[in-house]
């Protein structure tokens, strides 16, 4: 990459003699990122003047490929973007979808895309607070941080089929109605949970090391959280109080009592906490969803024609063979207006959207997706400046980048 | 309701501008020499402090479409939860476009990507390069023109022998 230094900082020059500066690169082999991210850092001994990012190493065109890919099959691309919370992805490629195709699910799917999405917030913030404990050097944090989401893949695996790449969500409904089985395991995930997040927050929240390596470091205020156009929980430790959940509604969020959470000190401190007290309301959301399930169908009725039929009707009725028929054939399928329009939700790392671009045929013209990670690497340069090269794991380890929704 | 009231004042301070409603959002098109005035307008004016994202649509095969690239800006208000989206359209053989990097900061990447996936430059923009591909790609690989597979670029990257490296 070659290194043009940033001019939008109002930096010296590169003319000036600067011999004293060392160069380094930081990835995108490296264990602290996590994922294939790279960064060129300037350093003044221990502190860091400037940080490039050099990003891209795993881009894949997952934009362009949108366009190839019918509003059903493409849900197993948006698997892969956060692949730490792919039924947030589904639910917000999907809902994004049924707004532009105008179909409103029944009340039971909207119940269970939120007890996905909210078991997906608690499993993406596990990792981000484990990670950064690990990133910190509390190895046993990570451990404890991580056995809980075996029990998620669990869950995930009793609703879909699928651990890891879930693709649960359909047009107009989701791919199974939820087993009793599952339901009762999300209860005693429920069960058990509480004491995880005491067990969390003892551990390190008034550790020492932790604190001192975290508090004050990336501070990013409030002003900059809104003009860097941040969302999520990094806004939100800034002391912006938007949530999407609450502000835009969407679902059956407008169904459930629970609270925004936010911080006002806007550091690698404040990012955690507001993570891991974000992991509790989510636990209250799923608690009120599950007991309140409403009865009924999953998916919306067949004369919509917008639904795929179940596996056994297609095998075994001749109207779910031509139902399935007529919506899988590349000329038939969805009734899509030449439109286009912008659905957000509000997923683990901030606000997820679509924008989907419909010309009539089964395909999106163009998919574009809001990544919250590749907004929230861009003000790392910002957040790193000044602070020592030991900073950079913790800043990166607080902001949650996952590479593969970084470069799509 | 203060979404009409967006819309009129915009076509009170800049003439009528073309505007729709879809599924409860509202878009209103603006010449691409006015942009960055109007972006100005609604952040100082009314108070849409909020870039969501910027991109871009390439209208090359869209039915009726007159012109090419259609670029599209979601600003939100952070105070009121109004969102407004404002599309601009540009066109071949040179699509250009003002950058809003001096309203926004976080528009710095998002117009990079634009740049780096459809070409259109941003004129003002403090350090446009390409974000997602190589420095040494020379497409625009989400033009509606650059197929999915093909074109042999994998070809034209440099490369490392392990004894010159």
């Amino acid at each position: 990459m070659p290194l043009t230094r940033s001019e939008l900082y109002g930096e010296p020059s590169a003319d000036e003699p600067q011999q004293y500066l060392w160069t380094m690169n930081f990835g995108p082999q490296h264990p602290a990122t996590h994922t294939t991210l790279r960064l060129v850092l300037k350093l003044d001994g221990e502190r860091v003047i400037e940080a490039t990012p050099d990003i891209g190493y795993l881009h894949s065109g997952f934009e362009k490929l949108g366009e190839h890919l019918d509003y059903n099959q493409y849900v197993t691309i948006t698997d892969r973007m956060n692949y730490v919370s792919p039924m947030s992805n589904n639910v917000a490629w999907h809902t994004a979808v049924e707004k532009l195709l105008g179909i409103d699910v029944p009340p039971r799917c909207k119940y269970l895309r939120v007890i996905v999405n909210e078991l997906s917030r608690i499993s993406d913030h596990l990792v981000c607070v484990g990670a950064m404990g690990l990133d910190t050097g509390a190895f046993t944090y990570f451990l404890y941080a991580f056995n809980p989401r075996e029990l998620l893949y669990d869950i995930f695996e009793a609703l879909c089929g699928a651990r890891f790449t879930n693709s649960y969500t359909r047009v107009g409904g989701l791919m199974h109605d939820a087993s009793p089985k599952a339901i009762q395991m999300i209860r005693d995930f429920l069960a058990g949970f509480p004491k995880v997040l005491d067990d969390l927050e003892r551990l390190l929240n008034r550790n020492r090391i932790f604190v001192d390596r975290t508090k004050g470091v990336g501070v990013l205020t409030k002003v900059e959280a809104i003009n860097r156009s941040c969302s999520g929980p990094i806004a939100r430790a800034s002391g912006v109080t938007r949530d999407l959940r609450k502000d835009e509604p969407y679902l059956a969020y407008p169904d459930f009592d629970f609270k925004v959470c936010c911080a006002q000190a806007g550091d690698c401190y404040a990012r955690y906490l507001v993570r891991l007290a974000e992991m509790r309301e989510s636990m209250n959301i799923v608690k009120q969803a599950i007991e309140n399930l409403p009865s009924g169908p999953v998916n919306i009725g067949v004369d919509d024609r917008a639904v795929l039929p179940s596996k056994g009707q297609v095998f075994s009725t001749i109207e779910g063979l031509i139902t399935h028929f007529e919506l899988v054939m590349s000329n038939r399928g969805f009734d899509v207006p030449n439109e286009e329009c912008y659905f957000a939700s509000e997923a683990a790392n901030g606000e997820l959207g679509f924008y989907i671009v419909g010309d009539g045929t089964n395909r999106a013209y163009r998919a574009r997706c809001r990544p919250p990670s590749f907004i929230h690497f861009a003000i790392f340069p910002h957040l790193i400046r000044g602070h020592r090269l030991s900073d950079v794991v913790a800043v990166l380890g607080s902001l949650n980048i996952i590479a593969a929704e970084l470069d799509r | 309701m203060s979404t009409q009231e967006t819309v009129k004042s915009l076509s009170q301070a800049f003439g009528p501008l073309p505007a729709s409603h879809f599924r409860g959002q509202t878009r209103v098109v603006v010449p691409v020499d006015r942009l960055h005035e109007v972006l100005k307008f609604l952040k100082e004016g009314r108070g849409f402090d909020f870039l969501v994202d910027i991109t871009c649509v390439d209208y090359l095969y869209y039915r009726d479409a007159v012109d090419r690239f259609g670029l599209v800006y979601l600003v939100a208000n952070t105070a009121t939860n109004e969102r407004i989206t404002i599309r601009a359209l540009v066109n071949d053989p040179d699509p250009e476009a003002p950058s809003v990097v001096d309203l926004w900061r976080g528009a710095d990447w998002m117009e990079r990507e634009v740049w780096d996936l459809f070409g259109v430059r941003f004129t003002g923009h403090p350090d446009l390069r390409r974000i997602l591909l190589p420095d040494e790609f020379s497409a625009f690989p989400l033009r509606k023109d650059y197929p999915l597979q093909g074109r042999g670029e994998r070809h034209n990257f440099p490369v490392i022998t392990r004894a010159e490296s």
